[in-house]
C-alpha cells in the first residue's frame, strides 16, 4: 500500500511540476494576495479633509479651527462660506463641514453652550463614524484646552478614561493581515484540491485510476499530502510576511500557529475535494470553489465585519465557515499570546470540520465506472 | 451577419443554461450571497458584549450602567466582582469592553471637586470595532454629564457639538455595504460568464470547429460578448430590486443615470473577461486568470475600506479599477440622488477602461486565431 500511495504521490508532484499553475497558487498568489489586501485594506483614517466654515472670525473661533488644522487626523480646509463647503461635500474633497456661527463667541462666554455645527457625509457609514468619533475627541481636548486658558476648571462630572488592550496603537493592519492569512489560505486550499479531482474526470484518467489496485483512500491520499505540504509552504511565506514585511507583532508563538494551521488547512483541501468530487467538472468545481470560500471567508469570518453585531441567523451560519474559527486563532495568537481559552475551543472546531468533509470525501468518492 | 450572431448567441446560451448546475451556479449563488452578506456585512454595532466591573454601589453608578444597558450597540452578559476576572473576561474574547467604576466614584461626583472616573477597558484586536465601540461608550457618558450638569445646575461646556450626517442620517452601514455588494456580484457574474465561454471551447476543442464556420472573428467576438452582458444586466437589476424592496435602501436617484452606469461598467468587465478568455488555454487558467482579477478589483474599489486610506501610490492604482467608478455610480445615485451630469466624472473613465478592454480582447481574438 505504501508503495502505491507513493506512486501516486510522486505523480501529482510530477503533474505539479509539469502544469505550475498550482505552484502559482500555493506561492505566488499569497504573495500577491497579502501585498495587496495589507496595503490595500486599511480602516485607519488619517488626514481625512475637512471643511472649515468660520462666519465671524474672533481669537477664540480661531483657536477651535486651528485644534482641527493641528490634528494629525485632519486636514483643515478654509471655505468662505457655506455654500462653497457644501459644494465642496458633495463632490466629496471634504469629508465632513465644521461651523462656527458668527454668534459663537458671545454665546460661549454666556453660559449657554454655544453650537458647533457639524455636517458630515454618511454615505460610508462606518467612516462617517469614526470621524465623528475624530470631531468629538479634538472638541473635548480643545474644551479643556479653552478652560484652562481661561483659568477655571472645566465643570465635566464623569470623565472617561481609556483602556485598550492588545493593540493599544489600534492599527488596523494589526487585526486584518492575520485574518487576512485565513482568508487566503480558505482559497488556496479549496482551489488546490478543487480542480485537482475534477480534472481527473475530465480528462479521463479517473477511469484509469480505478482500474489499478489502488483503493479509494490511497487516491484521496495521494491528493492530500502533495497539496497539504504546497499549502503550509504558503501559510508560512504569509506568516513570515505578515511579521516582517507588515510589523504585526507576534505575541504567541509559531508552534501553535503551524498546528492550527494544518488542522485548518486539511479543512480547505478536505473541502476542495468534496467540491471537485461532487462536481466532475472543472468550470463548476472552479466556480462553487470561489463562491464558498473567497467571499465567505471575507465577509462572515470575522476578519473585517463583527460577527457579534450580525442578526442571530447569520451568527448561526458563520459556524459554517472554517476561517472564522482560524482567524479567531490567528489574531488572538498575534495579538493577545497563547490564549488557550480561544486557541482550544477554536482548534477543535477546525477538528470537527476536517473530520467531516474526509468522512464526505471518502463516502462521496467514486469507487466504480457508472 | 446579425443571423450568424444570433445563431452563436443562442448557442452560448444553451451552454450556459442547459447544464444545471452551471445553471445553478448562475443564479444560486448571487441570490444567497446577497442576503448573507447583506446582513453580514456590517460595521454597525450591535448588541455587542459587555461587562460592567461596579465597585461603588450607589444610585449615581447605578444610573450610569442602566445608561449602558440601554444603548442598542450593548448588551450587558456578565457582572465582574474582582480585578482578577477582568483579563479573562477580554482575553477570552467573552466582552468586548468592560465599564470599570471605582469605589469613589459617587463620591467624586457629588462632591464636584475633581472629575469623577470612568474606566473603559477595550479589546482592541479588532480596531475598528473598538474604535465604535468607544465612540458609543463616549455618547453615553456625554449624555449622563449633561443631564447631571442640568439636574445640578451646574455651569454647561461653553461650546457643544451638533452633528448631522448627510445622506444617510442614521449612518446605517447596511446603506453603503448593499449597493456596493451590486457592484460586487455583478462583476464576478460577468467575468466568470465571459472568462470561461472561450478557453472551454478551447479545451473542448469545439474552437477550432468555430473557426470553420463563416462567422468572423468580431461576430465571434460580439456573440460571446452579448450573453455577458444580457446576464451582468439583469443580475444587477435582480439585485438592485432586492436592494430596495428588501433591504430598504432609499433609492434617491432616477433610474436613467444608474443604467448608463451599468451598461458601461458591464461593457467594460466584458472586455476584461474575455481578454482573460482568449489568454487562457485552460478553463483551469481561465478560472485563475478571473480570479486574479476580480480579488483586486474588490479590495481596490472601496467597496469595504475606502480608497482614501490606501497609501498614495495604491490610490493611484485604483484609476483603472471599474469597479471604483461603478460604485460611486452606485451608492451616488442611491443615496445622493447624483444625476447623470453630475455623474460624468465616473462615466468617462468607464467608456475609456471598456474602449481599451474590448480592443485589446479583440486584437488577442484575431491573433489567436490565425
Amino acid at each position: 500500500m505504501n508503495q502505491r500511495l507513493i506512486g501516486l504521490i510522486r505523480k501529482e508532484f510530477l503533474q505539479i511540476k509539469r502544469d505550475p499553475s498550482s505552484l502559482a497558487i500555493a506561492f505566488v498568489m499569497p504573495v500577491f494576495l497579502l501585498l495587496l489586501f495589507g496595503y490595500g485594506v486599511s480602516l485607519d483614517a488619517r488626514h481625512v479633509p475637512v471643511g472649515l466654515v468660520l462666519d465671524k472670525v474672533s481669537p477664540e473661533a480661531r483657536s477651535f479651527s486651528t485644534a482641527f488644522e493641528h490634528s494629525d487626523y485632519f486636514v483643515g480646509l478654509h471655505f468662505a462660506d457655506m455654500r462653497l463647503a457644501q459644494k465642496a461635500l458633495e463632490t466629496r474633497k471634504i469629508n465632513a463641514i465644521i461651523r462656527l456661527r458668527s454668534n459663537f463667541n458671545r454665546q460661549l462666554f454666556n453660559q449657554e453652550s454655544a453650537p458647533i455645527q457639524v455636517i458630515i457625509d454618511g454615505v460610508d457609514a462606518n467612516t462617517a463614524r469614526l470621524i465623528s468619533g475624530y470631531i468629538q475627541g479634538t472638541w473635548d481636548k480643545w474644551l479643556s484646552h479653552f478652560a484652562e486658558q481661561r483659568g477655571t476648571a472645566l465643570s465635566k462630572p464623569v470623565m472617561l478614561e481609556q483602556r485598550i488592550w492588545y493593540n493599544s496603537a489600534l492599527r488596523s493592519r494589526n487585526f486584518l493581515v492575520p485574518g487576512l492569512i485565513a482568508v487566503i489560505m480558505t482559497l488556496i486550499g479549496a482551489l488546490l484540491t478543487a480542480l485537482v479531482v475534477a480534472r481527473e474526470w475530465e480528462r479521463g484518467t479517473m477511469e484509469a485510476l480505478i482500474t489499478t489496485p489502488v483503493s479509494v483512500r490511497e487516491v484521496l491520499l495521494g491528493k492530500l499530502i502533495p497539496y497539504y505540504l504546497l499549502g503550509m509552504g504558503g501559510m508560512l511565506l504569509s506568516i513570515a510576511m505578515a511579521v516582517f514585511l507588515f510589523q504585526v507583532p507576534l505575541l504567541g508563538s509559531l508552534w501553535v500557529l503551524l498546528l492550527t494551521g494544518t488542522l485548518f488547512m486539511l479543512v480547505a483541501l478536505g473541502m476542495g475535494l468534496v467540491i471537485s468530487i461532487a462536481a466532475k467538472n472543472q468550470f463548476v468545481a472552479g466556480q462553487v470553489a470561489i463562491i464558498v470560500t473567497f467571499l465567505p471567508a471575507f465577509i462572515m469570518s470575522g476578519f473585517i465585519f463583527d460577527i457579534d453585531s450580525m442578526p442571530p441567523p447569520i451568527q448561526g451560519l458563520t459556524y459554517l465557515i472554517a476561517a472564522r474559527y482560524f482567524v479567531a486563532i490567528l489574531q488572538t495568537v498575534f495579538l493577545a499570546g497563547n490564549i488557550w481559552g480561544i486557541i482550544i475551543p477554536n482548534a477543535l472546531a477546525l477538528l470537527v470540520m476536517a473530520i467531516i468533509f474526509f468522512a464526505l470525501a471518502l463516502w462521496r468518492a467514486p469507487r466504480r465506472l457508472e | 451577419m446579425w443571423m450568424r450572431i444570433y445563431a452563436l448567441l443562442i448557442k452560448e446560451f444553451l451552454n450556459l443554461l442547459k447544464d444545471k448546475k452551471s445553471r445553478f451556479v448562475l443564479i444560486g449563488p448571487p441570490i444567497f450571497q446577497l442576503f448573507v452578506f447583506g446582513y453580514a456585512a456590517t460595521y454597525d454595532l450591535n448588541q455587542v458584549p459587555i461587562a460592567i466591573y461596579n465597585e461603588d454601589a450607589s444610585i449615581e453608578s447605578r444610573d450610569l450602567i442602566a445608561r449602558f444597558n440601554g444603548a442598542p450597540a450593548f448588551k450587558k452578559v456578565m457582572h465582574i466582582n474582582r480585578h482578577e476576572q477582568i483579563a479573562s473576561a477580554l482575553d477570552n474574547k467573552k466582552v468586548l469592553l468592560i465599564v470599570h467604576i471605582g469605589q469613589h466614584f459617587s463620591r467624586d461626583l457629588l462632591s464636584a471637586q475633581r472629575p469623577a472616573k470612568v474606566q473603559i477597558l477595550l479589546d482592541g484586536r479588532d480596531s475598528n470595532t473598538a474604535q465604535i465601540a468607544l465612540g458609543y461608550a463616549q455618547t453615553v457618558l456625554t449624555e449622563f454629564n449633561l443631564n447631571w450638569a442640568r439636574q445640578h445646575k451646574l455651569p454647561l461646556p461653553p461650546a457643544k457639538l451638533e452633528i448631522r450626517a448627510w445622506f444617510n442620517p442614521n449612518l446605517e452601514s447596511r446603506w453603503f455595504i448593499v449597493p456596493g455588494i451590486v457592484g460586487l456580484l455583478t462583476l464576478v457574474v460577468t467575468v466568470i460568464v465571459t472568462a470561461l465561454s472561450v478557453a472551454r471551447e478551447r479545451e473542448q476543442g469545439t474552437f477550432d470547429q468555430l473557426l470553420v464556420t463563416p462567422l468572423t472573428p468580431l461576430e465571434i467576438l460580439i456573440g460571446k460578448a452579448i450573453p455577458g452582458l444580457i446576464i451582468g444586466m439583469i443580475e444587477a437589476s435582480f439585485i438592485m430590486f432586492m436592494a430596495v424592496i428588501w433591504f430598504k435602501v432609499p433609492l434617491v436617484g432616477s433610474i436613467a443615470p444608474l443604467y448608463i452606469g451599468i451598461v458601461l461598467f458591464v461593457f467594460a468587465v466584458i472586455g476584461i473577461g474575455l481578454m482573460i478568455s482568449s489568454l487562457a488555454v485552460t478553463q483551469q487558467q481561465g478560472l485563475l486568470g478571473a480570479f486574479l482579477f476580480i480579488v483586486p478589483a474588490v479590495i481596490l474599489s472601496g467597496y469595504a475600506t475606502p480608497i482614501a486610506n490606501m497609501p498614495p501610490l495604491v490610490q493611484d492604482f485604483t484609476l483603472i479599477n471599474p469597479l471604483r467608478y461603478f460604485l460611486i455610480i452606485l451608492r451616488g445615485v442611491f443615496l445622493e440622488g447624483l444625476s447623470i451630469n453630475q455623474l460624468f466624472g465616473q462615466y468617462w473613465p468607464l467608456v475609456i477602461i471598456g474602449i481599451i478592454t474590448i480592443s485589446c480582447a479583440g486584437w488577442l481574438f484575431r491573433r489567436r486565431m490565425y
